[in-house]
């Protein structure tokens, strides 16, 4: 059983300061929706307000199209992955696990294969007797995500349950997370500031900045449309420049700036705002290119491997980033060189920047 | 030691050493050895000690059964011995002023622990703190006054109109444990406080968003947590209780009699040390055994009370 939630022109304040500002969001049920932003962002305040530790300032939740103000967390069909795991210490595993059934009455046999039973299912079998302190990081991991699915939580909450994990687990936990929630077709709401996470494991990205809800769509959308400055800033990397609209035809428009004009693409309605490109889109060649072209000295290239990193600087001081593919047999560029770089229309937008007016 | 050494030198080591040991070994370990010998001596007129007469025996120790007194419990009467009646009575309601404590100061705890906010946390504990800058001496008086039959406590409910005469609070063991309870409480928040404060916040909420009443939070989560805190402040406030002398002295209560006034009784009104050292032991001993058999029964060991 998993449920959807609405949130409603829900706001949090915390004396005066607003966390939650107007969010609005619909999540389906069954989907792994990930609420993305940097810390502070109000991400953490939302999903306290689901679970039901904090109240909404205004708005409406509603969880499986049930209003569940005055409701107490205990109350709520929903289970919370703490960042810390909080596990309780001082019980064995399948204790742990099987908390929740313990508070609803069942009885110790029943718990006890119950808790074997999501054992098996983290793939973590023949721990139910180990201490907590016994466990690694990724194994306290699955604990704590067997423990949250003993209660067959129609909703699943997850605050940041990664980020105390090394890059490799952190990497085969996305995997595994993603496999046990669609193994268990539950709900996921996923908090993260991790911008790889969200776009890895979701069906869809939330990006919040300052309280405020930027966008809300796929993974490859915010990535490739993101609608603001903030969206394309925040997830994944951009060269932003600074510049005037000039006439616009057909989407893109022109845009004067210190470093020459350029075209790129640009939404109905955008007046004002800066240019974001994405360093895996610039290009490095000897000749000036046709259009979007810029001359620039290169000041540090870093082979990664997959890619070559170039940063460069223009004859105003400004420094572009650009990737290029390792096809495998070309040179390195040598720092110092004097090169253009350049893009194509179609791969750069004119943004806005991010919408954080205070209501 | 050798840190010791180190940051202080020779010189100033030796002296925290032997000062240290000085303190340990002629202050608290001789003297008590002394006691100790004592205890199995004969108390003797002055010309024969050293004398044939002077022999070890535990006579001393068996002079505790003697003279029997009637005693009736729970319906049942029968004959006890005076001062064995004393010596039990005296840990029982030791036990109870621990209890008591316990069930002031759990909630006390948690309040200051967990719910009241950093900002306020110092002013509380100022409160806390403010009886102990007047001495025991003065608080078990001004209880002692609270409790009298013309005093503010009488008074008051009189006022009130909640009573028709004066009663006699100043009576039997109660008046003893409400003062107990009062001097040693503090001894109890502070262990307990300190092993609360170290549990996470997110286990408390942990276990709520898991379903669970406030009631099993407490039972399954707090509880188990503060157990070191609630043993060392347990085993504080009984053994001081079981050796207060102070408080039932003051308070006087002809019906409450507590067994270091019965210690104290022999030592100095009847001067026989040999007989006050050898109940003096019996109490250090049998506290020391109910401490015991409470932690095996609570399943708390040693290293977690050292915490």
């Amino acid at each position: 059983m998993s449920a959807g939630i609405e949130l409603d022109n829900v706001c949090c304040d915390f004396d005066s300061f607003r966390a939650v500002d107007h969010v609005n969001v619909t999540i389906q049920p069954g989907e792994f929706f990930s609420f993305l932003g940097p810390s502070g962002c109000g991400k953490t305040t939302i999903l306290r307000m689901i679970s039901g530790f904090t109240d909404p300032t205004k708005g409406v939740i509603r969880i499986g199209g049930e209003d569940v103000l005055g409701q107490r967390p205990n109350q709520r069909p929903t289970a919370l992955i703490f960042q810390n795991l909080a596990l309780f210490p001082l019980m064995p595993i399948w204790e742990n696990i099987s908390f929740g059934l313990e508070v609803r009455g069942v009885d110790k046999a029943t718990r006890r294969r119950k808790a074997e039973e999501l054992l098996a299912l983290v793939d973590l079998p023949d721990s139910a007797d180990k201490m907590v302190s016994q466990l690694s990081g990724g194994q306290k991991q699955r604990v704590a995500i067997a423990r949250a699915l003993a209660v067959e939580p129609a909703v699943m909450l997850l605050d940041e349950p990664l980020s105390a994990l090394d890059l490799k687990l952190r990497q085969h936990m996305r995997a595994e997370l993603r496999a046990i929630q669609k193994r268990t077709g539950v709900t996921f709401i996923y908090i993260t500031h991790d911008q790889g996470e969200a776009l890895a494991m979701s069906d869809r990205v939330g990006v919040m900045s300052q309280g405020r809800l930027q966008q809300v769509s796929n993974p490859r959308e915010i990535y490739n449309n993101p609608v603001n400055g903030f969206v394309a800033s925040f997830v994944g990397e951009n060269n932003i420049m600074v510049g005037e609209i000039g006439t616009r035809a057909d989407g893109v428009a022109a845009f004067s700036t210190a470093l020459g004009p350029f075209r790129a693409r640009i939404a109905e309605g955008v007046t004002t705002g800066k240019l974001y490109v994405r360093p895996e889109f610039m290009t490095l060649s000897d000749k000036p290119g046709a259009e979007n072209s810029v001359p620039v000295t290169l000041s540090e290239v870093a082979f990664e491997g997959n890619f070559i990193s170039v940063h460069a600087v223009t004859e105003g001081g400004t420094t572009l980033m650009a990737e290029i593919r390792n096809d495998g047999t070309g040179a390195l560029p040598q720092t110092g060189a004097a090169m253009h770089m350049a893009f194509d229309a179609k791969n750069a937008a004119i943004l806005p920047d991010a919408n954080v007016t205070r209501a | 030691m050798e840190q010791l050494y180190r940051r202080y030198g020779k010189g100033l080591t030796f002296m925290i050493v032997s000062l240290t040991a000085f303190w340990l070994l002629v202050l608290v370990i001789l003297p008590d050895f002394k006691l100790l010998e004592a205890s199995f001596r004969p108390y003797l007129p002055v010309v024969d000690i050293g004398g044939p007469k002077d022999t070890y025996s535990l006579g001393n120790y068996a002079q505790i059964l003697g003279n029997p007194v009637d005693f009736s419990s729970f319906g049942l009467s029968f004959q006890i011995p005076a001062r064995v009646k004393v010596f039990v009575l005296t840990i029982i309601y030791s036990g109870m002023v621990t209890l008591i404590a316990f069930l002031l100061a759990y909630p006390l705890c948690f309040y200051l622990a967990k719910v009241v906010s950093n900002r306020s946390l110092p002013t509380l504990f100022l409160l806390l703190f403010v009886p102990l800058w007047v001495s025991e001496v003065l608080r078990s008086f001004a209880w002692f006054i609270i409790m009298t039959l013309k005093g503010p406590l009488n008074a008051i409910l009189m006022a009130l109109g909640a009573i028709e005469k004066e009663i006699r609070w100043v009576d039997g063991y109660s008046p003893v444990v409400v003062t107990l309870v009062y001097a040693y409480v503090l001894f109890m928040v502070f262990p307990i406080y300190n092993s609360m404060q170290s549990l996470d916040n997110n286990q408390l909420e942990a276990a709520e968003d898991l379903g669970a009443p406030w009631w099993r939070v407490h039972w399954r989560i707090v509880l188990p947590h503060s157990k070191p805190g609630i043993a060392s402040g347990s085993v504080m406030v009984f053994m001081l209780s079981a050796g207060s002398l102070l408080v039932p002295a003051i308070i006087n209560s002809t019906t409450g009699n507590w067994f270091t006034q019965t210690i104290q009784g022999i030592m100095l009104e009847g001067q026989d040390w040999n007989t006050g050292a050898a109940f003096a032991f019996m109490l250090l001993l049998f506290c020391t055994v109910a401490v015991i058999a409470a932690m095996r029964l609570f399943r708390v060991s040693l290293s977690d009370i050292a915490r």
